[in-house]
């Protein structure tokens, strides 16, 4: 039996880790393409956002401002906010993928969901002997049983969304999305203050034009994480 | 989404699009080993839990599907979507187990 290949290895290894996550976003580009079709957008529309911006999150939210009718400005600077995180995960994975021709560097930005980047992050970590080369294909394997089937399930909803009838409440699956991804992220103290403050300023401000009481909420949160955070570390410190 | 004409829809998607992947490109692009400062990672790490409930707070408040009136059924789901995101720190489990409170308080209280 021949040695097995390196590459092909650190490719279905990752395929092996991102394939449970199929269950996570099959249903969530389901979810989109059902909530965009039922905000009024078109099919093309419905998957260019899929295909080109490809953050759940960030397309749930630029729908929902877009149904607030918020000015084109504030739909854009809100949803960019939720990809934040994406120039975290870039400066996580800089170390380890920094080295590889930019083209391939692209691709791996265009492809960096959460679920890719939480299985690299681990994964690299766990094997930091990898050649740059298994690394590249570890993260294809992870990416490949989540990325495309984004756009296939988007198209499913979109395609069934005009169907549905209004009795199954469907006004509300977009914010049980947003619920049911809040749960898993309140990781800590800091996260559970961040969000306390972010829901606060937000319905306090709620009469403001729409995104703008948003965007104030979310900047007060961040700085109450933050400083939550310090605060938390000083506490231990002192212990 | 009669308030945007196409123009301007395309323009949210392109747009989004782009900025979007910049951020992911960000620091892989400047390649090397240059870490973002322990501050400012500090601020990112709370971006989507500072964005997050903000969004969806009024949605669940005031929601569409009752002309902005408060309805049990849609209180009770959204509750039970957090909780049972936070026991189970899984977002599927979360959207099931709302849309079955959902389905169940619409069906109960009407």
């Amino acid at each position: 039996m021949p040695a097995p290949n390196p590459i092909s290895t650190a490719f279905w290894r990752g395929f092996r880790h991102g394939l449970p996550f199929l269950l996570v976003v099959a249903p969530f580009g389901l979810l989109f393409g059902v909530a965009g079709t039922e905000a009024g957008l078109n099919m093309a529309e419905v998957m260019g956002f899929s295909i080109l911006v490809i953050a759940g999150a960030s397309q749930f939210t630029a729908v929902q401002l877009m149904v607030d009718q918020a000015p084109v400005l504030m739909v854009l600077l809100t949803s960019l906010a939720v990809n934040l995180r994406m120039a975290m995960y870039s400066a996580s994975l800089a170390p380890h993928l920094g080295p590889a021709p930019s083209w391939q560097k692209a691709l791996v930005a265009y492809f960096m969901v959460d679920q890719a980047y939480a299985l690299a992050a681990a994964d690299y970590e766990t094997r930091p002997e990898q050649s740059l080369a298994e690394k590249l294909a570890y993260y294809a394997g992870a990416c490949a049983p989540v990325c495309p089937q984004w756009y296939v399930a988007t198209w499913i909803g979109a395609w069934a969304g005009a169907a549905i009838p209004p009795e199954f409440a469907l006004d509300f699956a977009v914010p049980i999305t947003f619920l049911a991804m809040i749960g898993p992220g309140l990781r800590s103290l800091a996260h559970v203050a961040a969000a306390s403050v972010s829901v606060v300023v937000a319905l306090v401000l709620a009469f403001l034009p729409a995104g703008t009481g948003l965007l104030i909420a979310a900047l007060a949160a961040m700085i109450t994480g933050a400083q939550v955070e310090i605060w938390v570390a000083r506490r231990r410190a002192m212990e | 989404m009669t308030g945007y004409s196409p123009l301007e829809i395309w323009i949210i998607i392109i747009a989004l699009g782009i900025g979007t992947f910049f951020l992911r490109y960000s620091f892989l692009g400047m390649i090397g080993k240059r870490q973002l400062p322990e501050w400012a990672l500090r601020y990112l790490r709370y971006t989507p839990v500072a964005v997050l409930p903000g969004l969806v707070a009024p949605l669940v408040l005031w929601p569409s599907g009752t002309g902005g009136e408060p309805d049990p059924a849609r209180l009770m789901a959204a509750a039970a979507t957090v909780l049972l995101g936070l026991v189970t720190r899984n977002t599927l489990f979360g959207i099931i187990g709302g849309l079955a409170t959902l389905y169940l308080g619409l069906w109960l209280v009407g």
